[in-house]
């Protein structure tokens, strides 16, 4: 008797489901079809701050460029996914993106070692990644056909960055930390190299994965008392680090990459980075002309400044919308081949400049930047002052 | 090889060295506590810890809102933080041995173990929850107390900052008091008692429950402090930061001779001077062959040395007697 009653129950479960299923279908008939544009960036965890900023970068584009599609009868859609900054999620992830048909770009990731074996799985099925933040050089030269980035590389950011502390700093030793990710240790070592090849004496170069314990690092950094050290990673390693350098009276001047560029850096380590550089292959987005009306936008809509990766992120959007109209001349959904060829031949004036790819996916000519940290407030990030201002050519793949 | 370096270094890294290590040893009691009483690794104690380091970090952050951490001098504030932090992360253990571990106090040696690792993955998500719905933040920062950041010379490549002698200080202060209060004190008696012999403990009239409560409340209590001194020590905390830390301190207590008070100072000792001096001599001695990278695996490697020649630790295991 039971079983019958949970059979009926069952059936009109079933019937009732089958009757609110015609209920959604006309507005879907209408159109003909939804595209939606993946993100992946670390949503939660210790660079959550960057991460966000590629979401909501991306999520403003969505909303300003998606005008063209949506008259030709597209639903445009963001589906953002969270990486962790680990490469076993970011991984994960993708084969979840490659297998929902309906994502025709992924904008993505922060970080490289998640980027690099991530783009693996996307290639399996060409979909298109353009990526606003991942400097490492590998990321591109596996060429690819559809990986791209509209942000530098750090084989140029390394030596941007030992060239300003040669010349400009004119520090005379630099020990190098890192963080021992492909990101981390690969900028550290561009700026070792270069810094050797210019004369300057490398007092040190030590990986770490610590957290919170910098002592036994520091105290033989402060015996050799460097006069500059360079951290290669990201602020949220990069920030404690120099703090506790700081309490420990060291009197080095600090320098690190890109990835020191958040307000974050100065929220955990204060006072004890103001004066710090860091070099950026993505301009704060108060140094580009055009991204005016962008600050605007995001902070009416998100009610915060935009991080830095916010403005790649838009212009990243911006470009995969224009590569998905090109092929979707004709109104039918493309293919990911048809919008990952349409990349490559994509021109945009974007608010960090003009952007074309070359044949491997980096950016014709990037934009290289270094900075100096003008307050202890995480407030005035923005504020940061632009020391140096470089645009340089994407050096060919060597192989 | 810079010799002359790597003599000038060596007082600085010792003292690294001794600082690292009373942390570890302050959180080992925890699991040490535990384990003299229940033979139970009580893995959610890494949750304890850092529980008592947030709590630390909102009350310091309430007060400077308030306006009020200048207008106080360092020393009560640091009181005040350490006892708020000790009674949350205390409470916090004891509630925890409640719900979580006495329903399971007869099931076989590995279930409470199981939960106590979801009791830490449960803890630790949900700090993580709490901090980003009050304070939309991962990583918290201990506000500077620039008083403890003074550095005292004791020669001229040397110095102290005031924070890590507090840290040495409250230490040596709490470990101390434990073991006063363990071998002196009836209460203690009635811990040794039940550690020897549950049941016969019971029958001379020891409530048993209230003991092994007791025992949570002191390990967490402990824990917290701990909690507290790492913040200002290392000002950055995550609600994952306990998980290292938590796990070296474990190491600590089984390096010491788990369920052995001192053991458990001894081999938190050894663990951070192995650990600060791996992490500043290793690429020195090595030419840069092995960075300080190495520095866990270096720890680790002279740690499974000595578990060969002493599998009970250095100061021996304290285990009850079975009948």
């Amino acid at each position: 008797m039971k079983h019958v009653t949970l059979r009926g129950g069952l059936v009109l479960a079933l019937a009732l489901a089958v009757a609110l299923l015609p209920g959604a279908s006309p507005i879907e008939a209408q159109g003909k079809g939804t595209i939606k544009i993946a993100t992946q960036s670390p949503l939660s965890g210790g660079q959550a701050a960057l991460g966000e900023g590629i979401k909501l970068g991306t999520q403003l584009a969505i909303d300003k460029f998606k005008g063209n599609l949506e008259k030709a009868g597209f639903k445009v859609e963001l589906v953002p996914f969270d990486d962790q900054a680990k490469p076993d999620v970011g991984v994960a992830n993708a084969k979840n993106i490659i297998a929902d048909k309906d994502i025709l770009a992924v904008i993505g990731h922060l970080n490289s070692g998640v980027a690099i074996p991530s783009s693996e799985v996307y290639k399996e099925t060409n979909l298109t990644m353009i990526s606003p933040a991942n400097t490492n050089p590998t990321v591109t030269d596996r060429g690819y056909g559809n990986v791209n980035r509209v942000c530098g590389r750090d084989d140029v950011q390394g030596v941007v960055g030992s060239e300003f502390a040669a010349g400009t700093v004119k520090a005379k030793s630099v020990y190098i930390v890192h963080d021992k990710t492909t990101y981390g240790q690969g900028v550290a070592e561009f700026f070792r190299d270069d810094a050797k090849k210019k004369g300057l004496n490398v007092a040190g170069f030590e990986g770490t994965e610590e957290k919170s314990n910098f002592d036994p690092i520091l105290t033989p950094i402060k015996a050799k008392n460097p006069s500059l050290i360079y951290f290669g990673g990201i602020y949220d390693q990069g920030a404690p680090f120099f703090k506790q350098a700081s309490e420990k009276g060291i009197k080095a001047k600090f320098m690190g990459p890109d990835g020191m560029d958040s307000s974050d850096l100065t929220k955990i380590a204060g006072k004890a980075v103001v004066g710090m550089y860091y070099t950026s292959a993505a301009g704060p987005a108060s140094a580009l002309t055009g991204a005016k009306g962008f600050v605007d936008d995001y902070k009416k809509k998100f009610s915060k400044n935009p991080e830095p990766y916010a403005a790649e992120a838009y212009d990243a959007t911006a470009i995969a919308l224009k590569a998905i109209e090109a092929a979707a001349k004709g109104g039918k959904l493309p293919s990911r081949e048809a919008v990952s060829a349409a990349v490559r031949q994509v021109k945009h004036k974007g608010i960090t400049g003009e952007i074309e790819f070359d044949g491997k996916g980096d950016r014709k000519k990037a934009l290289y930047f270094v900075l100096q940290v003008a307050s202890d407030n995480p407030e005035k990030w923005g504020e940061n002052k632009i020391v140096k201002q470089l645009t340089i050519a994407a050096p060919s793949a060597k192989k | 090889m810079d010799l002359q370096l790597l003599v000038t270094i060596f007082p600085q890294v010792l003292l690294d060295g001794i600082l690292l290590g009373f942390m570890y040893a302050l959180i080992a009691l925890g699991y040490t506590m535990v384990y003299g009483v229940l033979e139970f690794i009580n893995f959610a104690h890494s949750e304890i810890f850092i529980v008592g380091a947030f709590v630390g970090v909102e009350i310091l952050l309430g007060l400077k809102s308030a306006g009020l951490l200048e207008a106080i001098p360092w020393l009560p504030v640091l009181l005040l933080v350490l006892v708020a932090g000790m009674a949350a992360s205390g409470l916090l253990a004891v509630s925890i041995e409640r719900i979580a571990y006495r329903p399971l106090r007869h099931a076989p040696r590995l279930i409470p173990l199981i939960s106590a690792i979801g009791v830490s993955f449960f803890l630790q998500d949900a700090i993580r929850l709490f901090e980003s719905i009050w304070r939309n933040a991962f990583n918290l920062v201990y506000p500077t107390l620039d008083v403890l950041n003074r550095r005292y010379d004791l020669t001229s490549t040397i110095d102290i900052p005031l924070k890590s002698v507090v840290v040495i200080a409250a230490a040596l202060l709490m470990l101390w008091a434990l073991w006063a209060l363990v071998n002196r004190t009836k209460i203690g008696t009635a811990i040794r008692a039940v550690a020897e012999d549950q049941a016969a403990a019971s029958l001379m009239g020891i409530n048993v429950n209230r003991i092994i409560s007791l025992t949570f409340l002191i390990g967490g209590a402990m824990g917290g402090a701990a909690g507290v001194l790492f913040g200002v020590q290392y000002s950055l905390v995550n609600p994952y930061t306990g998980f290292i830390p938590g796990l070296k301190a474990f190491t600590a207590a089984v390096l010491g001779g788990i369920g052995n008070i001192p053991g458990a100072m001894v081999g938190g000792l050894v663990l951070g001077l192995l650990e600060a001096f791996a992490a500043s001599y290793l690429s020195l001695l090595t030419g840069g062959a092995f960075g300080a990278e190495y520095k866990d695996i270096f720890a680790f490697s002279v740690l499974i040395l000595i578990l060969i020649f002493r599998p009970k630790g250095l100061l021996g295991e304290v285990v009850r007697e079975r009948a």
